[in-house]
């Protein structure tokens, strides 16, 4: 490097001397947590789910029960459904939790408030990190805490009608606590696709198309000699090995899969930070 | 104090800001004035790096944008649209704002105070009319008491007596010795505000003058007289070099190349009657639309224009 282009370089300020106002990841994830709780959509959107996970959980346990019970038509394998049935409303609340996430970063740009942002902190990737680490903390541990409730309420329910599972049966510690994680990555990859395509419809359908559509069409792969290659790499299908324990043949095994899942979230994270850095808003 | 150097903003093939190269000075309001669509805004969004310049450059006190340690405290910004979430109120808006650099809850309240917005700060920003989202734009702005402003057409949308708030605001402001830079697109408004201005048009720069010099350069030294002798005074005036009379329309003169002064005392030696004799001076508006005329971008009968003949 020509002594020319250190004195630039200097002068651009790569070398600043630090000072005691100036913006860190604590305050920027401060100020996302402020963010985050100061609006409306995210107690509606976390009071849906918490409702969908814990109220239809134990809907669907109560129903489960009454049919697993009748002598006359047994359900097959009652004991290992005993287990998923009462978290089995994820499905539903992946909405609620996909579109929060969505909402946190596409919330942003159809108000214009992401141009006040990114003045604030020019830096930008701080800002994407804090977000969806401050989103990622929050519904873990709710939607952890609320896949407990669901299966200790579902289960008691269960129980009454002489099916037993606990926490000790096979693979229900792994089932629980993959609700809460599952979710959480699910309201990530919704970021993620939310800052990619910064519109909250575009990454709406963009995400529950992965999560939804997408396995639709791997059941018509099935059909086909392509579909066991193909179909259980599909996200949603690698993600929902966790939360079952009657896996379809072929499927990628509970922490494969799930760590699959995840590897498909944080690609979508790292073209989001990359075009966040790189484009104009 | 901002600086731009030879700075170019494409979006495909259309010139937004065009090699724009010019200094905000501190310690004076600085008009950034343009028609619409002349690049005012893009200008602002490269200067605050939101926008990436497809060549040149643009610093705020000797720095890019991006290499400030804490913006909020060092450029205050409002932009042309609100730039605010309508779902948060007033308030909870400049916390989240305020806690990226560590600015104290007793910040917050100081600037909804100073813009006026006890009364709405728990309301929703969404709820809040034009003039109200103007002012908490300003509030952010204030938020971290930066030496250096820059502001969207702060006047859009505000009542008169918000108009001669900001006004006064501003000029204190920059009395304080800071950097202030605020775009219109109303010479008028401009002229009231700002002690310099700089000019652009189709991206271009224009003008880069105090206003005082932009309204001298602006009267163009006309000057009219009516007299019932009209035809007498003009054969009186006229044959000097450098001078043109032309008669508008009956019993008025347009004169060129002579003061008042002058064509006064030609009438008095001539004995001839006057009941008018003015100096023109082009108004501001005028004077701006002249020097922006050709690159106005949205312009009524263009399309005539550039109708095949």
């Amino acid at each position: 490097m020509s002594i020319g282009t250190s004195t630039d370089m200097s002068t651009a300020g790569a070398a600043q001397p630090p000072r005691a106002d100036q913006v860190t990841p604590s305050r920027v994830l401060r100020s996302e947590w402020i963010k985050l709780w100061t609006l409306r959509s995210t107690f509606w959107t976390l009071l849906a789910a918490i409702v969908v996970t814990v109220g239809l959980g134990m809907l669907f346990s109560w129903g489960f029960a009454g049919h697993a019970a009748d002598p006359k038509d047994p359900v097959p394998d009652a004991a290992m459904r005993a287990v998923t049935v009462p978290l089995q409303p994820y499905v539903i609340a992946q909405l609620a939790i996909g579109v929060l996430g969505v909402m946190i970063i596409t919330g942003e740009y159809s108000t214009g408030m992401i141009r006040a942002t990114l003045a604030a902190v020019p830096t930008r990737l701080p800002v994407l990190c804090a977000k969806a680490a401050v989103f990622a903390v929050v519904v873990l541990v709710l939607m952890e805490a609320m896949a407990f409730v669901a299966f200790f309420g579902g289960e008691a329910i269960i129980a009454t009608h002489h099916l037993d599972a606990s926490l000790s049966s096979p693979q229900a510690l792994r089932i629980v606590v993959g609700v809460g994680l599952y979710l959480t990555v699910v309201g990530l990859l919704g970021t993620a696709l939310g800052a990619i395509i910064r519109n909250t419809a575009g990454a709406i359908a963009a995400l529950f198309g992965i999560l939804l559509i997408l396995p639709l069409l791997g059941e018509v792969l099935n059909l086909t000699s392509w579909g066991k290659h193909v179909t259980p790499y599909l996200p949603s299908n690698a993600g929902g090995d966790l939360l079952t324990n009657m896996p379809d043949p072929g499927s990628l095994g509970p922490w494969t899969g799930f760590a699959l899942f995840c590897l498909y979230t944080a690609g979508a994270m790292a073209v989001a930070s990359y075009l966040l850095r790189r484009r104009d808003v | 104090m901002i600086e731009a150097k030879g700075l170019t903003k494409r979006y495909g093939d259309k010139t937004a800001v065009d090699d724009l190269t010019f200094t905000v000075e501190p310690g004076v309001v600085t008009g950034f004035l343009g028609p619409n669509g002349a690049g005012k805004s893009t200008t602002m969004r490269l200067i605050l790096g939101l926008d990436r310049p497809t060549a040149g450059s643009v610093t705020v006190n000797g720095r890019p944008y991006a290499a400030l340690r804490a913006p909020l405290r060092e450029v205050g910004a409002l932009l042309e649209a609100k730039a605010v979430h309508t779902g948060r109120t007033a308030t909870n808006h400049l916390r989240a704002l305020a806690a990226t650099t560590g600015i104290p809850r007793s910040r917050v309240d100081e600037v909804i105070d100073l813009v006026g917005l006890q009364d709405v700060a728990r309301r929703r920003a969404g709820a809040f009319s034009l003039g109200m989202g103007q002012r908490l734009g300003i509030a952010s702005a204030l938020l971290g008491n930066p030496p250096t402003l820059i502001l969207d057409e702060p006047v859009n949308g505000l009542d008169p007596e918000g108009i001669l708030w900001i006004r006064t605001l501003l000029k204190n402001l920059a009395a304080e010795g800071r950097t202030i830079l605020v775009s219109s697109h109303l010479m008028s408004e401009m002229a009231l505000t700002a002690e310099h201005l700089i000019v652009i048009g189709r991206g271009r720069l224009m003008a880069d003058t105090s206003v005082r010099e932009f309204i001298e350069r602006a009267s163009t030294g006309t000057v009219k007289v009516r007299s019932p002798q009209a035809a007498e005074l003009r054969e009186a005036l006229g044959g000097r070099p450098g001078v043109g009379v032309a008669e508008a329309v009956e019993g008025a003169l347009e004169v060129i190349g002579l003061t008042s002064d002058e064509i006064g005392q030609t009438a008095a030696d001539h004995s001839i009657t006057l009941f008018e004799l003015s100096p023109q001076h082009t108004s501001l508006e005028e004077a701006f639309m002249a020097l922006t005329s050709d690159a106005v971008e949205y312009r009524a009968g263009r399309v005539a224009e550039e109708a095949p003949v």
